[in-house]
């Protein structure tokens, strides 16, 4: 079966050959299915970020493969088989925000019409459609990043690559936002990597939580989440502080094991 | 290692600057070979310079004009006359440094106590520096031999430091300011609960932090006060200073067309000089600090 | 909204107030004699009564600072897209601009005058095309090279070619940036006319009326003129500013 990404064997290291090389990321593998949600997780400096950057062929391995929808990843790039979202939400202050939607559809080279009706598409899936015209200084920092979202998924690609998206929001909106991200992914069947700091949102939001170990960045452990579908109450059942334990003892595991050679975790 | 780095960049731009001088010169040269020597039009109006020798000389006649003497059978070159002009400037262009640190600081640290001070005052203070107050500088400087203070007769170059310095002064009390509101809340939160007075903060925190924010001003400070110094000298007549070499040479163009370029080498050299002094006080300044802290 | 215009105006229009009714009154408490320092409503009179004067002067150095501030721009910005596309350029530009911050480049406007005639207006345009110039030069280029971090990584994912991302993200950036050099250059624009004019040429302008009212001893009518000059500054500085605000009205509100 081939799945939407296939990560094999990734080895990532910066300043190869040099002074002070960094082995950022080591013998990464991971296939994630379509439609499956799955979040990273893990210290600063864990290589996270890397390993979504190297599955946007944003930067190339080291060593190894990445493989998105059976393409390479550079391939995937260039047929917009994915969309991108960052914890900056990167709009451009001179374009109002149905232009700002537009911009990989003009880039990709779409006409005119079709920019338009599709970008509005966009927004409504986002319940924007109200500031279509209005510019992003306008708007709160939530419902710029409900723009960047748009933006992302404008010319529908099957996945969606999103770093920390929500780092800048206050913790209610993070919430709501994290409500509205699980509605639109439903909508479009979407594949997502998602790259959190927070243990609650990588729960809420996965259907596998990735735990990833502090540089060199290995797989630490991967949390399957069943949690069925999620609602506002989904954050209150028992079942989801669970899981967030979970997360958290195997985020901690590997602290522990470096520490007493392969001793007890608690 | 990062010391190694640095230098190599700045050689690189030291070259860099030398080769664009060159090309300067070269364009120069090049222009002389081709242009109109009368001058011509572009689209009917008077825009192409004249290329004949007495309006543009050639770069190597600028040069050599340094060594040769000042006037027909004075004894001294036109070197020492430049040197001693340019002496006489940056001395003076210093002295309004001064005047405005010290004027720019204090209104600083008045604005930073008093904030409604810093409501009233800073908008006039950005306001000054967007009209040609330097417009002001004749009339002070009829000041001179007429003011006393008391024992003190108001001299002439007085007018123009206190120019130098009126111009200069803007930039050192809008980083002073900031300086001395950049503390962040915690440290002065600290010395509340010490109950220290605002006058200890000031002299353990505020000032310290301020710092790094002159650094910078300083050096827009002292250039603006080379400016202020020159055309000060040039507005109010004052003997001695370069700008009274530029207007003498530049009247005498016609027959001596070198001259003038000799002036404005000397007066370069001046703004050059300054820029050195303070690149040498910031170094010296932040010898123990955080190179970040100059992004 | 009336309020908070208030509460930013209040300040300086008070202190502004207050310090020209002190003037008035320290020069009337101790008689200060006129060519010293004239009383602010007699510098007033003065202006009113020579405003047809005054118009025609101003006009003439307001001219030169405009001229010289549109070829500057748009010479400077010309240069930083140049720049930005030929590396080397910008690299050679940079030390001149240096350099031109550190020296006092109003000087060379007494080789500009032996470059034209001597009726000529251009040497002082000239000069505030150069000063406008590298204002513009160093602003815009730093603009163009400054597209943030998150929106290269944008276009990148996007697939975008060099090309694109030149006009769609680098050139509308840099655009900004040339508005804000304006706002710098404009005023600078007058100041730098105005003082152009001490160094020879044709004697129409603001500056030359103060050196002869001074000569002819009519101190007062000179402080007036000054009163014209900074007139003119703030005209052009108000007017850079409306620009600013109309064509980037996000620039109080930076989202990136």
């Amino acid at each position: 079966m081939t799945h939407a990404v296939e990560i094999t064997g990734i080895r990532k290291v910066f300043n190869e050959g040099r002074t002070n090389p960094v082995v950022a990321l080591d013998d990464i593998n991971l296939a994630i299915a379509d439609g499956e949600f799955i979040s990273l997780i893990g210290p600063s400096g864990c290589g996270k970020s890397t390993l979504l950057r190297l599955v946007a062929n944003l930067i190339d391995p080291t060593a190894g493969s990445v493989r998105v929808n059976g393409k390479s990843a550079a391939d995937a790039r260039r047929d917009g088989d994915y969309g991108m979202a960052f914890q900056q939400s990167g709009l451009f202050d001179w374009r109002n925000v149905v232009r700002n939607v537009e911009l990989p559809l003009e880039l990709k080279g779409w006409e005119k019409a079709k920019r338009r009706s599709r970008a509005l598409e966009m927004l409504d899936l986002v319940k924007l459609t109200d500031f279509a015209n209005n510019y992003p200084w306008e708007l709160s920092g939530g419902m710029q990043q409900r723009v960047a979202i748009a933006r992302a998924l404008s010319f529908s690609p099957k996945l969606l690559l999103m770093d920390e998206p929500f780092g800048a929001l206050d913790e209610m909106t993070r919430e709501h936002m994290q409500s509205e991200l699980i509605r639109i992914c439903a909508d479009t069947g979407s594949t997502v990597i998602f790259v959190t700091h927070s243990i609650p949102e990588a729960v809420y939001l996965s259907n596998r939580v990735v735990v990833m170990s502090p540089r060199p960045g290995r797989v630490a452990a991967v949390v399957d989440v069943d949690l069925g579908p999620r609602s506002d109450d989904t954050r209150e059942a028992n079942r989801f502080f669970a899981k967030v334990t979970e997360v958290r003892e195997a985020l901690r595991g590997y602290e522990h094991t470096d520490a007493l050679t392969g001793g007890d975790m608690r | 290692m990062g010391a190694v780095r640095i230098d190599r960049n700045a050689i690189r731009r030291s070259l860099l600057f030398v080769v664009s001088l060159l090309l300067l010169a070269v364009l120069w040269e090049a222009y002389k070979l081709v242009g109109p020597e009368a001058g011509g039009k572009i689209l009917g109006a008077r825009l192409l310079p004249k290329a004949e020798n007495r309006s543009m000389p050639h770069v190597w006649d600028m040069l050599s004009r340094f060594g040769r003497p000042e006037q027909r059978g004075s004894s001294g070159s036109v070197f020492m006359a430049v040197l001693a002009g340019g002496w006489f400037t940056f001395r003076i262009a210093l002295a309004g440094l001064l005047l405005g640190l010290a004027v720019g600081f204090a209104l600083a640290v008045v604005m930073a106590r008093f904030r409604i001070v810093e409501r009233g005052l800073l908008p006039w203070l950005v306001v000054s520096q967007t009209v040609p107050l330097i417009a002001l500088a004749p009339l002070v400087v009829s000041w001179g031999g007429r003011l006393h203070v008391g024992s003190l007769t108001w001299q002439k170059w007085m007018s123009a430091a206190v120019i130098a310095g009126f111009l200069g002064f803007f930039p050192l009390a809008v980083g002073g300011l900031r300086g001395l509101s950049s503390p962040p809340p915690a440290s002065v939160e600290l010395l509340d609960s010490y109950a220290a007075t605002w006058r200890s903060g000031l002299i353990k925190v505020r000032i310290p932090a301020a710092v790094p924010y002159l650094v910078p001003s300083l050096k827009l400070a002292g250039s603006a006060a080379v400016v202020g110094a020159v055309v000060a000298e040039i507005s109010t007549g004052l003997k001695g200073g370069i700008g009274r070499l530029i207007i003498e040479y530049s009247r005498e163009a016609t027959a001596d067309p070198a001259k003038v370029f000799t002036a404005v080498f000397g007066a370069a050299a001046i703004g050059l000089a300054m820029s050195a002094l303070v690149a040498v006080l910031d170094r010296y300044v932040s010898r123990n600090r955080p190179k970040e802290m100059f992004a | 909204m009336i309020t908070r215009l208030v509460r930013a105006l209040g300040p300086p229009i008070l202190f502004g107030a207050l310090f020209l009714a002190a003037w008035e009154l320290f020069v009337v408490a101790r008689d200060i004699k006129a060519y010293l320092l004239p009383k602010p409503s007699a510098i007033w009179g003065q202006f009113h009564d020579n405003i047809g004067q005054i118009w025609k002067v101003a006009r003439v150095t307001g001219l030169n600072a405009l001229v010289g501030l549109l070829v500057g721009l748009a010479l400077g910005l010309v240069m930083a897209l140049l720049a930005s596309r030929f590396s080397l350029l910008g690299e050679l530009i940079d030390p001149l601009s240096v350099a031109a911050a550190a020296m006092p480049i109003i000087v060379l406007v007494a080789i500009f005058n032996n470059l034209f005639s001597i009726t000529s207006e251009v040497p002082r345009r000239l000069m505030v095309a150069v000063v406008v110039f590298f204002i513009v030069f160093i602003n815009v280029a730093k603009g163009l090279r400054q597209a943030s971090a998150t929106q290269l990584e944008l276009m990148d994912s996007y697939g975008a070619a060099d090309l694109q991302i030149i006009r769609k993200l680098r050139i509308p950036n840099g655009l900004s940036f040339l508005v804000t050099a304006l706002r710098q250059a404009a005023p600078l624009a007058v100041v730098t006319a105005f003082v152009s004019e001490y160094f020879g040429g044709p004697q129409n302008g603001l500056g030359s009326r103060i050196a002869q009212a001074i000569s002819s001893s009519r101190d007062t009518t000179g402080w007036a003129y000054v009163l014209a000059a900074c007139l003119l500054g703030l005209t052009f500085f108000a007017l850079s500013a409306l620009v600013e605000r109309w064509a980037m009205p996000w620039q109080h509100h930076r989202t990136t």
